[in-house]
């Protein structure tokens, strides 16, 4: 696999930490909802940074788009998130990975699989390109995203989310905020309770096909407790960002 | 070379020999794994090596135990690009435990708690090249690293080494194993750097 030149074409402020790119790559073969790339940037004296970073958008455009957090002491994200700028060109290599990633049922399937997608912080990202999929698509599945976040300020893709569910009766977006809620906010901020996950999420007897993003503590905890509520870990597929 | 980034000086120039082509050291030991960390009890465990002729070699947690047991000193190379110089194992050598197998089959299934598959060429296994891995930095192996024992193939990339490691069977071809047919290498050596298909 040969690496490819992508163009900035658009950056787009998500939270204060964070923004996402679009990027223009004329030799994209398309992707399917979640999949990654891995990005490599490269410095005067041939000094080379590669890290991978998920799509937030899928299908055969040859659009894509990212949505990258800063690691205040990180190497490549921060150049990302603050020096990027339209114009740019950047190297990358993809689609990657043929797991976690969702596909529209085909028509006329009798019972589509319901979809519990579960994101910590910047694990949003191929969870959105799940949803988006999910929305242009004729699925019938219904999609549910518990999104845990920091605050209210930290939420990528705030209005769409909020558009998108208006639009469908098939999504239904359950946020947690693990340092501070919005004003009035019926629980304390904190983790994801067993009784959120029970509250929120598509229990283990509907069988749902779980997506589980986000730092690789979150996914390691979480996945744990879903097996333990009963889901089947072959329903339960991961992507670790890293982290602690 | 590539491209070069417009303002991206990068961080360090010290290359260590010891580090793969687009490898970056880590401290930290990440994790990747495809699904839930399974929890899997000594008392159940069992690992077994299968032959072509249906022989199956089988020890208990406490058989393997009462084999030779060495400590391995090792680099591993994670195809998410970290790397961690100079880890800490003890296991048992797949050498001993193929002493008795007898087999014509060049390939080889890794077989694992919790269903995930990958597949290894025997000779990568033998020679002093491989494990049965129960320890890492002087404690039992943490789960979600692969415990209680996982196969430690250190000079592949470290998808080979299975984590919460089951069994082996003997192959005729090599066929690919779960993260192979999920877009990874079908031999994965990170020097060639052979990340993807
Ligand atoms: C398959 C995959 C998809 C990914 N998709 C995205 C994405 O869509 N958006 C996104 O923002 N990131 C994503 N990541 C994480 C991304 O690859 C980088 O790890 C991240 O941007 C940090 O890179 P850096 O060069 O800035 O930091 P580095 O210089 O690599 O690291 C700085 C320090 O932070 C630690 N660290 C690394 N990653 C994390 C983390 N996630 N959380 C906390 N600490 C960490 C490192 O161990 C190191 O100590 C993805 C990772 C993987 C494996």
């Amino acid at each position: 696999m040969d690496w490819e030149v992508g163009t900035v074409i658009e950056t787009s402020t998500q939270t204060p930490t964070a923004r996402s790119l679009t990027l223009d790559v004329p030799s994209w073969p398309g992707n399917i909802a979640g999949q990654h790339i891995d990005l490599r940037l490269t410095a005067e004296d041939g000094y080379t940074a590669v890290r991978s970073y998920s799509l937030a958008s899928s299908g055969p455009d040859s659009r894509l788009e990212l949505a990258v957090d800063k690691l205040p002491t990180g190497e490549v994200s921060p150049y990302l998130v603050d020096v990027a700028l339209p114009g740019d060109q950047l190297e990358l290599r993809g689609p990657l990975g043929g797991w976690f990633v969702w596909r529209p049922e085909e028509p006329g399937s009798v019972q589509p699989v319901a979809v519990q997608l579960i994101a910590g912080g910047s694990g949003i990202v191929p969870l959105m390109a799940m949803i988006r999929s999910h929305a242009v698509s004729a699925s019938l599945a219904p999609f549910r995203l518990l999104y845990s976040v920091r605050t209210p300020d930290d939420v990528f893709y705030a209005e769409e989310l909020a558009r998108l569910e208006k639009e469908s009766d098939l999504l239904a977006v359950t946020y947690v905020y693990t340092r501070r809620t919005p004003p009035g906010w019926p629980v304390p901020a904190g983790r994801i309770t067993d009784s959120a996950l029970e509250s929120a999420a598509f229990p283990a007897t509907d069988a749902p096909a779980v997506f589980v993003c986000g730092p690789t503590g979150f996914v390691e905890n979480l996945a744990t407790r879903l097996v333990a509520l009963g889901h089947d870990p072959a329903d339960v597929k991961t992507e670790r960002f890293g982290g602690a | 070379m590539g491209i070069v980034s417009r303002a991206f000086s990068g961080r360090s120039r010290e290359h260590d020999p010891n580090l793969p082509p687009g490898q970056y050291l880590t401290e930290d030991f990440p994790v990747l794994s495809a699904g839930p960390t399974p929890e899997v009890d000594t008392a159940d465990w069992e690992f077994t090596i299968r032959s072509e002729s249906g022989q199956v070699h089988r020890w208990s947690w406490d058989e393997l135990h009462a084999l030779p047991i060495d400590d391995v000193g090792t680099d591993i190379h994670c195809v998410t690009r970290w790397s961690k110089l100079g880890t800490s194992w003890r296991g048992v050598s797949l050498d001993t435990l193929f002493a008795d197998v007898d087999t014509s089959f060049e390939y080889v299934m890794a077989h694992s708690y919790g269903g995930y598959t990958t597949n290894v060429p025997l000779d990568d296994l033998l020679d002093g090249k491989a494990w049965i891995a129960f320890e890492f930095d002087g404690e039992g192996l943490e789960p979600e690293h692969g415990g209680p024992a996982r196969l430690l193939v250190p000079h592949l990339y470290f998808w080979k080494s299975a984590k919460w490691i089951r069994g082996l069977v003997m192959m005729e071809d090599d066929d690919p194993g779960f993260w192979e047919q999920n877009g990874y290498h079908i031999y994965g050596d990170p020097w060639l750097e052979q990340r993807y298909w």
